[in-house]
């Protein structure tokens, strides 16, 4: 009994000199962050290099807002047999404020999780008469950067429960993980280690609140399931596709992660 | 104990081993000395050929190979820009560890530590979703191993 307690006492000291090395990372910076950390969640805006951070606040600095304004034209552009845009049924692009906040969320026609490219691409199909517009294309994500821009500051708040638990679970598994050659989870960068650099990186939480994103490494806008493929790859594992089942419930399982963080969309990254 | 340890740090990884082997093992672990003392090292040198600590210095730089630097700081190789924080800086890691310890903390460091973040540098099954072409092959061969853990072992304090 005495060896049993003395062996759990020595993993605890493990786990605590583990949480110390994660915490001493992050003690850097210890500024008040205002609506950029909720709790103990920061966006990753707080781990981004100030020239970064700049880039994203003056609209007409921040190189993703030209995905934006793609979205915007396309708004009011017929297309489709149905000869209608965005704008017939949608009127003006405010009333896409808050929509979203809660996606990816459960449709129960699709008894799937559906994310804010794929609700787009549902309104091309189905009431446009319009064809899909592909993942990554300037279309999809120049739409998805503008609706979601129209909830710039608003907190996420995806729903967990009810229908959507099932995947939320299977989310929670996914970053679980681990994977790849490197046999590493989600978890082990972005849970253990957010502050801490990697290589030229700084480890951020891995939050999702400002997708898609204007990436300095990608010179341009991508999705976040992009983002989850480069990890993935990173730590030599297959990816998963474009809007795949694996991928809609660990955007879900990620936004969850940031409820309360704001919409950064389209945010700057390195 | 078969050793003494000196510094909480090292006091830490035999609590994650004893862990790891209680897991594994799935049954009461007895007084565990032998046990633990076989867990935190491996005598063994994977290949015949001794390690090569000029090779091994490669192998610790190289980002397709050891990429050590891209968690682990080391004074010694400050040419090399960007050394990362997620892991213990290196310098006079082999003042610390002796090879055998060292060999297991590359091999396989979830034998000591069940939840890190270190890959397990020799070790080629029981993965998830591998791509391709790095399917069924260790990140180092077991002479990069080597090669390595004679740098390593050049890291005195």
């Amino acid at each position: 009994m005495g060896i049993n307690l003395s062996r759990y006492a020595l993993f605890g000291l493990a786990l605590a000199l583990t949480a110390g090395v994660a915490a001493n990372a992050v003690a850097d910076e210890k500024k008040n962050w205002g609506a950029y950390q909720v709790e103990d969640r920061r966006s990753g805006y707080t781990y981004a290099a100030p020239e970064t951070r700049a880039m994203q606040d003056d609209n007409f600095q921040n190189p993703g807002m030209l995905w934006a304004e793609i979205g915007e034209e396309l708004w009011n552009k017929a297309d489709g047999e149905a000869g209608k845009s965005c704008a017939s049924c949608h009127k003006g692009p405010e009333s896409m404020k808050g929509v979203a906040v809660s996606y990816p969320k459960y449709v129960a026609e699709k008894k799937n999780l559906e994310n804010l490219e794929q609700r787009i691409n549902r309104c091309r199909t189905d009431n446009m008469k319009a064809k899909e517009w592909k993942y990554e294309s300037k279309e999809l994500l120049g739409m998805t950067v503008f609706v979601r821009h129209q909830s710039l500051g608003m907190p996420m708040n995806v729903k967990v429960d009810g229908e959507a638990a099932p995947f939320f679970k299977k989310g929670e598994e996914f970053y679980n993980q681990r994977r790849g050659q490197l046999d590493m989870a989600c978890k082990h960068c972005h849970e253990d280690f957010p502050g801490a650099q990697l290589r030229a990186n700084v480890l951020s939480e891995g939050q999702g609140n400002g997708f898609p994103v204007y990436r300095l490494k990608w010179n341009g806008v991508g999705s976040l399931h992009r983002r989850f493929r480069g990890c993935n790859k990173q730590v030599r594992s297959s990816a998963y596709g474009y809007g795949s089942d694996e991928y809609l419930a660990l955007e879900l399982y990620v936004m969850w992660r940031g409820r309360g963080l704001p919409v950064e969309t389209p945010a700057v990254r390195n | 104990m078969s050793k003494k340890y000196t510094t909480p740090f090292v006091a830490a990884v035999v609590g994650g081993a004893v862990l790891s082997l209680a897991a594994v093992c799935a049954q009461p672990v007895s007084a565990g000395t032998v046990e633990v003392a076989a867990m935190t090292e491996m005598k063994d040198p994977l290949t015949k050929q001794p390690g090569d600590a000029a090779k091994g210095k490669g192998v610790f730089a190289n980002r397709k190979l050891g990429n050590c630097l891209a968690c682990h700081k080391l004074e010694a190789m400050k040419e090399q820009s960007f050394h990362g924080e997620v892991g213990p800086p290196l310098d006079g890691v082999a003042s610390r560890y002796s090879v055998a310890e060292l060999r297991l903390r590359v091999v396989d460091p979830k034998a000591l530590n069940p939840d890190t973040i270190m890959p397990s540098f020799y070790k080629s099954e029981g993965l998830h979703r591998v791509l391709k072409k790095f399917a069924g092959k260790p990140i180092l061969d077991a002479q990069q191993v080597e090669d390595l853990l004679a740098y390593l072992a050049t890291l005195k304090e």
